[in-house]
């Protein structure tokens, strides 16, 4: 009988603790949700900008651009974060909710690499051999260079920013139905890594065993990889970039953290995580 | 004669066939343990335990995912383990084996069984989440979200249903541990059903809810489906209240193999985690297993 | 409150002694609570049919609106933006050239911009705006065999889907079920104790593997191990994919194989035995036919847990949604579609209401699966083993 009592007790303290944390929270609180691809970017803006400005409190979330923008629209987030464009649904719900259509900053570029296996013989691949490529068009890899073997399609997930950006810049079309979908980068390169005659897009990676294709932007130009270089001169033709999305237009607290994100030192971080700068 | 040798040597070689079956699954088993043992069992210090992931999850431990999957196991047993006991002793205790209403109890457990994952993980987003968290934040915070979003507590609630049928079965099998004699005693003694079950019945399965809740706790440990949109995050800087998204293990081996941009950086933390998981797990299942066999053992007696 | 009460005075009961002329009194309270108590459980127990039925009704209703064919056509973006233009802030530049009317914030460098004027890039744009809430065209597209959810003419069609998640889950049927089968006959008929010892915790530690360590096992090693023995082409195919979740799969057979066969009574045995039959004879063909109606029982329930696997589909099966009879070519199921779709499409869209669709699918399908499991196959083996 002790024993239950024991157990009972116990338990209504777990159920206590757990009730008090639950509502403990922090007064001055900016709360980002959305893409995974920013989720670690975002949280080292956080880490460091709570450091020197230690009044507010900086929560950061993933999930995925579309939770991000829907919570934006839901009022459960302050900045959503995503990797892709607000949709027009979106935009609408935004609108008929609180008026407003949503305030969009570009708050880093991300340069979409193509990543091949270190034994594949391309080295370089035109912005549009990549859309055919991508549309099923071109199947065979001697057809652009290389041995004559089929190529295996790797990519991400259509619900992923990148797989839109992707669409929209590279493919401009459907994607071929061979074309395996993976749920992100670290995925894709493990596959295009493990695979000979793969080739995958994704966001900057690094990993043994693939090479990065440069890439040019036609036939006649010629081929860059994806470096701050590059990108910051718009030679490497397939660059995106990465938003946060407001309601309003930032005040107080908040437009001095935007700010801070897109000043040098702010923009900083974005090269040390792997990004590259707005500007 | 020579056809007894003939059918003895088939007899051999059929014995010989299921033999292989049973050793192949031993050997899948084993391979597996090895593997992730192996690839993970230097990432088995207190350090990897207790730190944040630091670096982008390339590097650090994986803390905050072990105090996710915690919170998510305690509050999921505290909605799981009483529902689950009581609809254990209605089945036991007051319902007759035969009555329509006992059948279809049994029905929808064992269908609450065997719906896939992922199901769940729909049902907590349109239920809990859009229907009742909804409603909460409609009703009690003018509309503003709070509890309309994957948080917690709907993750810990969903998989409460995911496992709502694990603890009906174990505690259902050890009421029927408790010898009969013992209730009739009870009840002859002038206890009513009621205190007959409270004195006698339950102290007597206590064991029994213990198998049924580490079963269910090692279950919800491992699920991700379930959570993977009703409250998994990818990514907490800081530890999770019942209204926040949170870390999990499962969902964090997850992300670390298909989301990290550094994949050879973060092939040992996948593997670690993995190994911390799958040691989670075993230990939880191989407490369940003895005590089951002395609950058995207890009923041969 | 009533549940303190009786706690308290259940407690006093218990510890007093009970003078003769109070027992009545108490009796006719405990009654009471006797009463309440019974009524209360009763109804904690019905909760399990009422999550059944809500998780019906709740998976269905997210569902329903892709049916609602009348829905009211949407105001095209191009009409939204020419209503909405706003006041702007900060340094703002042309960035949203296609003209939604969103303001922007920040200074942002324009080589973009300019390069996606380049001619090549304008004329393909991927609008997910009022397109895709035309719900008359998804449906029609239900049928088809492209799963092209994300694109200017949206497509969902499942049936590519479907034949996937059927042929992955004969693919793991064929691999698991004869070795659980068989490993179960044997743990049933002819292990010793020792082996039984060996083989039952075994299975149990196996059914504790969460899914998502078989997932990355098989996406890490074996992969790379069958791709090795049969040197296929396609890494991530649904032969791995079929492979893993037959390993998930296996504890569920076995478990309810060896139920089936030890059910069997032993008087089968002893008579089978006694008429001459050998050990391997009676198992095979006396012990293995009366429990058919069970591992028939056990190899649907293993189909209803490789169907509904997400985990293990989303990493080992790469996804593609192909619709191809071939084992060593990737392959997307129905659950993978969901569990890769739902966390960033938009809430309420047609995506949405299409991933719930496909939910109510595995639900119903799963559900039906059961039924058969619980009511045929038990009625079957019932009769059987008592003798007509």
């Amino acid at each position: 009988m002790k024993k239950l009592n024991v157990l009972r007790t116990a338990i209504i303290a777990v159920l206590l603790g757990v009730v008090c944390f639950a509502f403990t929270a922090a007064p001055e609180r900016i709360t980002v949700k959305g893409s995974d691809t920013l989720v670690i970017l975002a949280q080292k803006w956080a880490e460091v900008y709570m450091k020197t400005n230690s009044g507010v409190s900086i929560q950061v979330t993933g999930g995925g651009s579309g939770v991000g923008i829907s919570a934006l629209i839901n009022g459960a987030t302050d900045i959503a974060n995503a990797s892709r464009k607000m949709k027009n649904t979106e935009k609408e719900k935004l609108k008929a909710r609180y008026n407003t259509l949503g305030v969009e900053v570009a708050c880093a570029k991300d340069g979409i690499t193509i990543y091949l296996n270190a034994a594949s013989k391309v080295k370089e691949l035109s912005v549009a051999q990549l859309g055919k490529i991508f549309r099923g068009e071109i199947t065979n890899w001697k057809e652009v260079g290389g041995d004559d073997q089929s190529i295996k399609l790797y990519g991400r997930e259509n619900s992923s920013g990148t797989y839109v950006f992707f669409q929209e810049n590279v493919v401009m079309g459907d994607y071929a139905s061979s074309c395996q979908t993976l749920p992100g980068t670290a995925a894709v390169v493990n596959a295009v890594k493990k695979d000979t005659y793969g080739i995958g897009y994704g966001g900057a990676a690094y990993a043994e065993g693939i090479s990065i294709c440069k890439v040019k932007k036609d036939d006649n130009s010629p081929a860059f990889a994806a470096t701050a270089e590059t990108i910051k001169t718009g030679e490497y033709p397939i660059t995106r970039y990465l938003y946060m999305y407001l309601r309003n237009r930032p005040t107080g607290e908040m437009k001095k953290y935007i700010d801070w994100i897109l000043s040098p030192e702010g923009q900083k971080l974005v090269v040390d995580m792997g990004y590259f700068p707005v500007k | 004669m020579i056809n007894s040798i003939r059918k003895n040597i088939k007899g051999i070689a059929i014995e010989g066939i299921t033999l292989i079956s049973a050793i192949i699954i031993i050997v899948i088993v084993i391979v597996m343990l090895l593997v992730i043992f192996i690839g993970g069992k230097d990432h088995l210090t207190w350090e990897f335990l207790t730190s944040f992931p630091t670096e982008g999850m390339t590097k650090g431990g994986i803390f905050p995912a072990l105090y996710g999957t915690a919170l998510l196991v305690i509050i999921m047993s505290i909605a799981a383990v009483p529902f689950g006991t009581i609809t254990a002793i209605y089945l036991t205790e007051y319902a007759k084996e035969n009555s329509i209403i006992a059948k279809t109890i049994r029905f929808a457990v064992r269908t609450l069984a065997v719906i896939p994952s992922i199901i769940y993980g729909l049902f907590g987003l349109g239920f809990f989440i859009k229907f009742v968290g909804a409603h909460i934040d409609g009703a009690f915070f003018g509309g503003e979200l709070r509890w309309g979003q994957p948080n917690l507590l709907w993750a810990s609630l969903t998989m409460s249903l995911l496992t709502l049928p694990v603890v009906i079965v174990s505690v259902e099998e050890a009421l029927k541990t408790v010898p009969q004699d013992l209730r009739a005693a009870s009840l002859a003694l002038g206890a009513t059903k009621w205190q007959t079950i409270r004195k006698v019945v339950l102290p007597g399965s206590i064991s029994g809810i213990m198998t049924g809740t580490i079963l269910a706790v090692s279950r919800g440990a491992g699920e991700v489906a379930p959570i993977l949109f009703t409250g998994a995050a990818y990514y907490l800087a800081t530890l999770p209240g019942l209204s926040d998204q949170f870390m999990v293990l499962g969902y964090h081996i997850y992300v670390l193999t298909t989301q990290s941009a550094n994949v050879d950086q973060t092939l040992p933390i996948q593997f670690g985690t993995t190994c911390v998981l799958l040691l989670l797990t075993f230990t939880l299942n191989m407490s369940a297993v003895i005590l089951r066999y002395r609950i058995r053992k207890k009923k041969n007696r | 409150m009533t549940k303190k009460n009786k706690v308290k005075s259940s407690k006093a009961q218990g510890s007093d002694s009970q003078p003769s002329d109070l027992i009545d009194i108490t009796r006719k309270r405990f009654r009471v609570g006797d009463f309440l108590a019974e009524k209360i459980i009763k109804g904690v127990a019905l909760l399990s049919i009422t999550i059944i039925v809500l998780i019906f009704f709740f998976v269905f209703r997210e569902a329903f609106p892709i049916f609602n064919t009348s829905k009211e056509v949407k105001k095209s973006p191009t009409e939204l933006a020419k209503q909405d233009t706003q006041e702007t802030y900060g340094a703002v530049t042309d960035v949203d050239s296609k003209g939604t009317g969103q303001e922007t914030y920040g200074a942002v460098a324009d080589t973009l911009v300019k390069k996606d004027k380049t001619p090549a890039k304008g004329t393909y744009t991927v609008n997910a705006g009022s397109g895709t809430d035309d719900n008359k065209s998804a449906l029609n597209t239900m049928l088809t065999k492209d799963w092209v959810p994300v694109s200017d003419k949206p497509r969902y069609g499942i049936l590519s889907l479907i034949i996937g998640t059927f042929k992955i889950t004969l693919i793991s049927m064929l691999f698991a079920a004869p070795l659980a089968i068989l490993a179960a006959l044997y743990t049933a008929e002819f292990a010793n104790k020792k082996m039984k010892e060996i083989i039952k915790p075994t299975i149990e530690l196996l059914a504790g593997f969460p899914s998502v360590v078989i997932g990355f096992f098989a996406l890490m090693v074996l992969a790379t191990f069958l791709q090795n023995i049969f040197h296929y082409s396609t890494r991530l195919n649904s032969f791995v994919g079929g492979i893993a979740m037959g390993i998930a799969a296996i504890p569920i057979i076995f478990t309810i194989t060896e139920d089936a066969l030890t059910a069997v009574p032993r008087s089968f045995n002893e008579a089978s035995l006694a008429l001459g039959a050998s050990k391997w004879q009676t198992a095979f063909f006396v012990i293995l036919p009366a429990a058919t109606p069970g591992i028939f029982a056990a190899i649907l329930l293993g189909i209803g847990r490789v169907f509904g696997e997400t985990m293990i589909a989303l990493m080992a099966t790469g996804n593609a949604a192909l619709m191809d009879l071939n084992p060593f070519e990737s392959v997307r199921t129905l659950a993978a579609t969901i569990g890769a779709e739902m966390a960033e499409v938009v809430f309420g869209d047609t995506h949405y209401n299409v991933l719930f669709l496909i939910g109510s699918l595995l639900f119903v399908f799963t559900f039906i699966l059961n039924a058969i499991a619980e009511f045929y196959v038990k009625g079957k083996l019932m009769k059987r083993i008592q003798g007509k």
